[in-house]
């Protein structure tokens, strides 16, 4: 897997099979990323459960956090990490021991650790670096299209409405762009400081 | 397997665009409304905190606009674009999020008259100071970087005289200093040149010209490449820390590799108010569907009138980069293959008063201050829209009292020939 760019197919698979999200990190705090993350993909019909062990005894727009993926007590399809890179390997040799193990790892935007996803990987688990969620799901509906972001996507079909609860169609045609000159300069220029 | 991916012409007729939710409607309608009805309290407070996707209110976005901004981002092969009302808009709304006052940007000597006006006087208000550069030359670039400097910006087609700028050899200087390279698009339009893949961080435009292409809107657009890494030594607050107006989001952890377009709707035309009005969104959009035929046409036009005039006997220069034997056109060539636009340059052996004559004495060139209609247009930049800058500037910008500038339109050519040459002979 190339962790630089992926491919949209990648992206649609994982969100249109995925049905349980356990959130690593997720944020009572209205205004965190984390928090509108859950909320919004909550919206959009996944069985979202919030892990956080400074949170434990309160709710998450009414799902209960639990401190560890452990504690979940039933399987999840997906591992969302909203932890910085340096806390990444820890969740992954957590969810390692999970069984049955999830089906996909997901690291936050910003958050990478090749060695962890290396691990994962040879386990047999799709791992996605340095994405969001919310913004993947939004730019594969054209839902994200409203801030004037690129969503890389064409249809000649109308769209329903969006409303709570709903999943939106992410198999729009791809037009490519997410692996342009710029975007793997932009990629390398990020590693070669690292 | 990867899908076939659809090519330019397809893109600028579709993206972005899609049937209307609720009629169907083919066309991109106009959503003539200031502001959007929200389903509930919660909703209305997510849209404002940033944490939903949705309209709120014309000044910060409308879904026309949005067509066009997306339109324009995947022309230019960018993360997401912002759409505002000119091209002078855009510069300001761009600037604003990069530089505090006392900070420096390096801008290229060769610009639209009306840029180096904004950046030497307007922007001197602000304390955003300008320090020039020669655009034929990386080097006085690299000179001019400071612990100040926050930005340079170039033209990709420089407006009037048509240069090609080495936009690869600035984009090194720029990634060195660690600041962005911005390009202002807006001669060659995403058709002739894609200034992204050659080092461009962030794109303008005045959608006023080619883009629109008919005369009729003004607009003005700004691309995020999605390439350039804010956070990395806090150069640039505004993206890079906490935002009182949002509650402490900082904009770049939020949105990734579209920060900077959201920075500058959120914070910059938010704040600024230069929005753009959905009927002109909707005029501009309009005319990008057939960009890549007009470009194309003009190109051909331009061509056959710059060697029209190179062998005409009143003519003492021409200066169109397509031209073999220009300084330009190895670099035409390499940056702009099918075709070097259609504004240029050009002098008369009869001097100024020549230049007058032939402005009067045309019946098909409209006499105007502007560039990029259908329509030729003709005007003599010392005496219009470099007026204010002193004999010396105008030399080093390309506008020489003995300039005539052409922008050639999609005529028949023939006619456009015969129109010169007649004015030529009067
Ligand atoms: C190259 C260039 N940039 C910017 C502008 C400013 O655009 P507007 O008139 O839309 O503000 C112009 C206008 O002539 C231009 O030619």
């Amino acid at each position: 897997m190339n962790h630089d760019n992926y491919d949209d197919n990648y992206i649609r698979g994982i969100l249109n099979n995925v049905k349980s999200i356990a959130m690593v990190g997720a944020s009572p705090v209205n205004v965190r990323p984390s928090y509108f993350a859950f909320k919004y993909l909550a919206q959009r019909g996944y069985d979202m459960i919030p892990v956080n062990p400074g949170h434990v005894g309160k709710n998450l727009l009414d799902k209960p956090f639990v401190a560890s993926l452990a504690d979940i007590g039933r399987p999840v399809d997906m591992v969302d990490i909203f932890r910085n890179s340096t806390h990444i390997m820890p969740v992954v040799e957590e969810a390692l021991r999970l069984d049955p193990l999830p089906k996909v790892i997901w690291m936050q935007l910003g958050a990478r650790d090749d060695a962890a996803a290396a691990r994962a990987e040879a386990a047999g688990i799709k791992v996605v670096m340095n994405r969001c969620p919310k913004i993947e799901y939004g730019r594969l509906s054209s839902e994200i299209s409203w801030m004037g972001v690129n969503s890389r996507t064409l249809s000649s079909k109308r769209a329903p409405m969006p409303t709570q609860g709903m999943r939106l169609s992410l198999n729009r045609t791809s037009v490519g762009g997410g692996e342009t000159a710029a975007s793997d300069r932009a990629a390398k220029n990020k590693t070669d400081v690292t | 397997m990867t899908d076939r991916l659809p090519g330019f012409s397809t893109l600028a007729v579709h993206a972005g665009a899609q049937p209307d939710p609720t009629t169907g409607a083919r066309a991109t309608p106009i959503y003539q409304t200031t502001s959007f009805v929200f389903n509930d309290a919660d909703h209305a407070a997510s849209l404002f905190g940033l944490q939903a996707f949705g309209n709120i209110y014309t000044r910060i976005g409308n879904p026309t606009q949005a067509v066009l901004e997306e339109r324009i981002a995947a022309l230019e092969g960018g993360t997401a674009a912002l759409a505002v009302a000119s091209g002078h808009a855009a510069q300001v709304v761009v600037l604003q999020q990069l530089l505090m006052p006392g900070d420096e940007f390096i801008a290229a000597r060769k610009l639209y008259g009306g840029s180096i006006n904004q950046f030497s006087h307007a922007f001197k208000s602000f304390g955003w100071n300008v320090v020039w550069a020669d655009p034929d030359d990386a080097g006085s670039f690299e000179r001019a970087v400071t612990p100040h400097t926050k930005a340079i910006f170039i033209e990709s087609i420089a407006n009037p005289a048509g240069s090609i700028t080495d936009i690869e050899a600035i984009a090194a200087v720029a990634r060195k200093a660690g600041v962005p390279l911005i390009v202002d698009n807006t001669l060659a339009t995403p058709y002739l040149i894609r200034p992204i893949d050659h080092g461009a961080d962030i794109v303008v435009h005045s959608l006023t010209k080619f883009l629109g292409g008919h005369g009729n809107s003004l607009g003005g657009v700004i691309v995020d490449a999605g390439t350039f890494d804010w956070s990395k030594d806090n150069k640039y607050p505004m993206l890079s820390e906490p935002r009182p107006e949002y509650h402490g989001i900082r904009i770049q952890e939020t949105f990734g590799n579209f920060a900077f377009a959201i920075a500058c709707r959120v914070l910059g035309l938010r704040d600024l108010g230069p929005a753009i009005s959905p009927f002109n969104a909707f005029m501009i959009l309009t005319g990008i569907e057939t960009l890549p035929l007009r470009m194309a046409k003009h190109c051909e036009n331009a061509r056959a009138v710059a060697e029209f005039l190179s062998g005409h006997p009143a003519v003492a220069a021409v200066n169109y980069s397509g031209l073999a034997g220009n300084p330009y056109n190895n670099l035409a060539r390499k940056y702009a293959p099918k075709g070097a636009g259609a504004v240029f340059t050009f002098s008369l052996k009869g001097g100024y008063e020549a230049g007058v004559n032939l402005v009067s004495n045309l019946k098909l060139f409209s006499h105007l201050a502007n560039v990029g209609d259908t329509r030729s247009l003709v005007i003599h930049p010392a005496s219009t829209t470099h007026s204010q800058l002193d004999d010396a500037a105008k030399v080093k910008s390309g506008a020489a009292p003995d300039v005539v500038r052409l922008s050639i339109g999609i005529e028949d050519k023939e006619d456009l020939i015969a129109d010169l040459e007649q004015a030529l002979g009067a």
